[in-house]
């Protein structure tokens, strides 16, 4: 791997670029600043994408920030292990069809990636201008997303290469970012992969999680059609284990299964009056909204809209249902959280979108009882002050209850978005398979097999809810994981 | 891709659909139901399955019109598609042997208790069936409960048809008459709520199939939960049946009118559309 990057590096292109520019001057450029829409006008859609991708220049310009270096620790820092400064130096050179193919040969998904990986914490933390220049990382995310919006926008979007068909059926179910990955790896080697949704609409979490005004539907329906046109067959409304046995489909020639059913099932508090009407889980609201179109009255689902909407939660999640609800008319929206600020698991571009729409930050606080009018509305929750104590398992400070500071917020819908739990639905139709006390399906972390060997697992089933580029990650790893398997090593 | 085969109207607002759905139809069990989505712009909503035929590959629903999506269901015609169509969900109903069971039936009730009244037969039980409507035109599938019960017992609000009262009266006179080892009740929630008030007073084991308000029906977003026994259950995975004295019916009714408003403004953009 060291030994083939250092010889694309050593192209006479890649040496021609590095000569071109000095690395001083490289390192004086301002990175980039994405183009938004305006905060005050953007709260009025649903569906129109906040960043508006970077220019020509822009990316070019800030792709020159990027010294090509020798030892690129920002592959490390990448979970399906994009081949950065080749994709990076190929849109310095303008070659970006070039830079979009270089993204496909390792990710399923690049259009979507560049929109939503926290890269602060993955690619850009491991930039070498983080590490040991301690300035801003090259906009790597925006990069990815720019190589893979112009391949699809110029229309001249390429299908990557599959090895002649090796004649062997392969199964994943569940259809979200683990399971495309898996998906795309799978068939490139020569399998025959058909992926079983649940839902009528493929994606998982990409469809009915994140929002439009994040990662509009259509980009990635164009991501899946390229995996169509890869050859991977897609079955909706099949729910493995009880549509079909697991028995069933081995009957019809299947030899092995990737489950990355996701961690679906939300998580209440159990407070009281938590099954007040007007209170749901992150899950239906967004659900309601991104899957069912909600906010749109030709469609026939339905949501509820509010006057004063708390959000309970500090993670994507809840950003994603605060800033919806905001678009849906709320006057207040708020973010109700137990820790403080720091301590949000939210990307920190979109705790700044939040506040730049106006949602209103209520940290170090958590409701403890909710109360309704005479048919069942929630009207009313009682919160109730924290403060941070000493740092627990996970390394951050354990919120403490402040006794006697109880008070009031007027609320009509409460969106509960405290995490959610693996599904149970694949585990308990397999009694055999060996699944941790959480829930969480447990595997060979190199190979992602499972106890059961022609079952492999990966993303939120194996890891509880964690990101859409690390569930990538396990479908990557499973796929070399069960093809070796199957091809006897 | 299931394609409606037959129709056969049971009353104005009453209709039972044949649908090709070969898949379900092979590993469904009685007390399973479907999420089904009528169009691209449909939203989803879960049914009891009625019955299957694993042969000829169908699955029999039965809908009542009280909103737009089963209004429309209600009013396709055979060789018509339902857009999407996902089971079986829900945990299949507990049946063996116990002895006497009293199968209660409310209103569109009757169907996903056929079912189960045919289960409970075949496994050797003696079955009296209480079949309750408001009035005889909606008494649906009587031969087909005849075929599988020892007894089956008519009571009509109105009087129209069998005996005048609700369904408890014709329950209460079959605990006092004989033994009854456990009590099924499927029907509208204040139906199972009385029903489940009576055979508690006489504490026979009571079962209830729910219907809550749901999205996806495979756990993931809580609209369909209830509280049992204290604690709060997802009905589309935990249930829908549960036992029926530990459900809270007070809150499953309040949940239910959730959307009320918002079901009646589609409802009426729906016969705008229609009429224009």
């Amino acid at each position: 791997m060291q030994e083939y990057l250092k010889q694309q590096r050593e192209q006479a292109w890649r040496v021609e670029l590095r000569g071109k520019i000095k690395n001083k001057e490289r390192g004086e450029i301002q990175r980039v600043k994405m183009p938004e829409m305006n905060p005050s006008e953007r709260v009025c859609y649903q569906n129109r994408e906040v960043n508006l991708g970077l220019t020509v220049e822009q990316a070019v310009k800030e792709a020159q920030r990027c010294m090509d270096c020798v030892n690129p620790t920002c592959i490390e820092g990448c979970p399906v292990s994009i081949n950065i400064p080749k994709f990076v130096k190929n849109i310095e050179r303008g070659e970006f069809i070039e830079a979009a193919k270089t993204l496909k040969e390792t990710s399923a998904l690049p259009a979507v990636c560049g929109r939503v990986c926290p890269q602060e914490k993955q690619c850009e933390a491991s930039c070498f201008y983080t590490l040991k220049l301690k300035k801003v990382p090259v906009a790597i995310g925006y990069l990815e997303r720019f190589a893979a919006d112009f391949e699809r926008e110029s229309g001249q979007m390429t299908v990557p290469e599959t090895a002649p068909k090796n004649g062997m059926k392969v199964a994943a179910i569940g259809s979200g970012p683990a399971s495309l990955a898996f998906a795309g790896d799978m068939i490139k080697l020569g399998y025959e992969v058909t992926v079983f949704e649940a839902l009528h609409e493929i994606g998982g979490v990409l469809k009915y999680g994140i929002p439009e005004f994040r990662l509009p539907n259509k980009i990635v329906d164009v991501e899946l059609s390229n995996l169509e046109k890869m050859g991977v067959r897609f079955e909706r409304n099949f729910i493995v284990g009880r549509t079909a046995s697991f028995d069933d489909l081995k009957a019809e020639g299947y030899q092995a299964f990737f489950v990355a059913s996701g961690a679906g099932l939300p998580r209440f508090m159990n407070i009281p009056g938590e099954n007040y009407n007007g209170i749901l889980s992150s899950n239906e609201y967004l659900t309601r909204v991104n899957l069912m179109n909600a906010s749109d009255p030709d469609f026939d689902t339905p949501v509820l809209r509010g006057k004063n909407v708390a959000v309970i939660g500090g993670g994507n999640t809840a950003m994603d249902s605060v800033r919806t609800a905001k678009r849906l008319g709320a006057e207040r929206a708020m973010i109700i959280y137990r820790r403080s600020r720091e301590e949000m698991p939210a990307r920190v571009e979109e705790i700044h979108h939040a506040e730049e729409e106006g949602i209103e930050f209520i940290n170090l606080t958590n409701p403890t009882e909710y109360f309704a009018d005479d048919k069942g509305r929630v009207n009313r929750m009682r919160v109730q002050r924290m403060e941070l104590g000493e740092p627990d398992a996970s390394g951050r400070r354990r919120p403490v209850v402040i006794e006697g500071s109880e008070y009031d917020i007027p609320v009509d819908v409460v969106v509960v978005a405290v995490g959610v739990s693996p599904n149970p639905l694949v585990p308990s139709e397999l009694p055999q398979l060996k699944v941790s006390r959480w829930g969480t399906i447990e595997v060979d972390a190199e190979t992602m097999q499972s106890s059961m060997p022609e079952l492999f697992a990966g993303g939120d089933i194996v890891r509880g809810g964690a990101t859409v580029i690390l569930a990538m990650g396990d479908g990557r790893r499973a796929a070399a994981g069960m093809h070796n398997y199957l091809q006897g090593n | 891709m299931n394609e409606i085969i037959k129709v056969e109207v049971f009353s104005e607002n009453v209709v039972k659909l044949v649908v090709k759905a070969p898949r379900i139809a092979r590993s469904r069990k009685p007390g399973h139901f479907i999420i089904l989505r009528i169009d691209e712009h449909g939203e989803r909503i879960p049914l009891t399955i009625a019955g299957a035929d694993e042969k000829a590959g169908t699955i029999t629903l039965v809908a009542q019109k009280v909103g737009v999506t089963s209004t429309k269901l209600c009013e396709m015609k055979p060789g018509d598609q339902i857009l999407d169509l996902v089971g079986p969900l829900g945990k299949a109903t507990h049946i063996e042997k116990v002895g006497t069971v009293l199968a209660c039936g409310g209103g569109v009730g009757v169907a996903p208790l056929l079912p189960i009244v045919e289960g409970f037969k075949k496994a050797g039980n003696r079955v009296v069936t209480i079949l309750a409507a408001r009035s005889k035109d909606l008494i649906i599938l009587e031969d087909e409960i005849r075929q599988w019960s020892d007894e089956v017992i008519i009571m009509t609000d109105d009087g129209s048809y069998g005996r005048k009262g609700l369904v408890t009266a014709g329950a209460e006179e079959v605990i006092r008459r004989e033994q009854v080892d456990e009590c099924i009740a499927i029907g509208p929630a204040v139906m199972m709520k009385f029903t489940s008030l009576l055979t508690k007073k006489y504490e026979i084991p009571t079962q209830a199939s729910l219907n809550a308000i749901m999205v996806d029906g495979t756990g993931m977003c809580g609209a369909c939960r209830v509280s049992v026994g204290g604690q709060t259950r997802f009905t589309c995975v935990d249930g829908p049946e549960f036992d029926a004295h530990q459900i809270d019916f007070d809150e499953l009714m309040l949940r239910l009118g959730c959307y009320r408003e918002e079901e009646k403004e589609a409802f009426e953009r729906y016969h705008q559309s229609v009429n224009a």
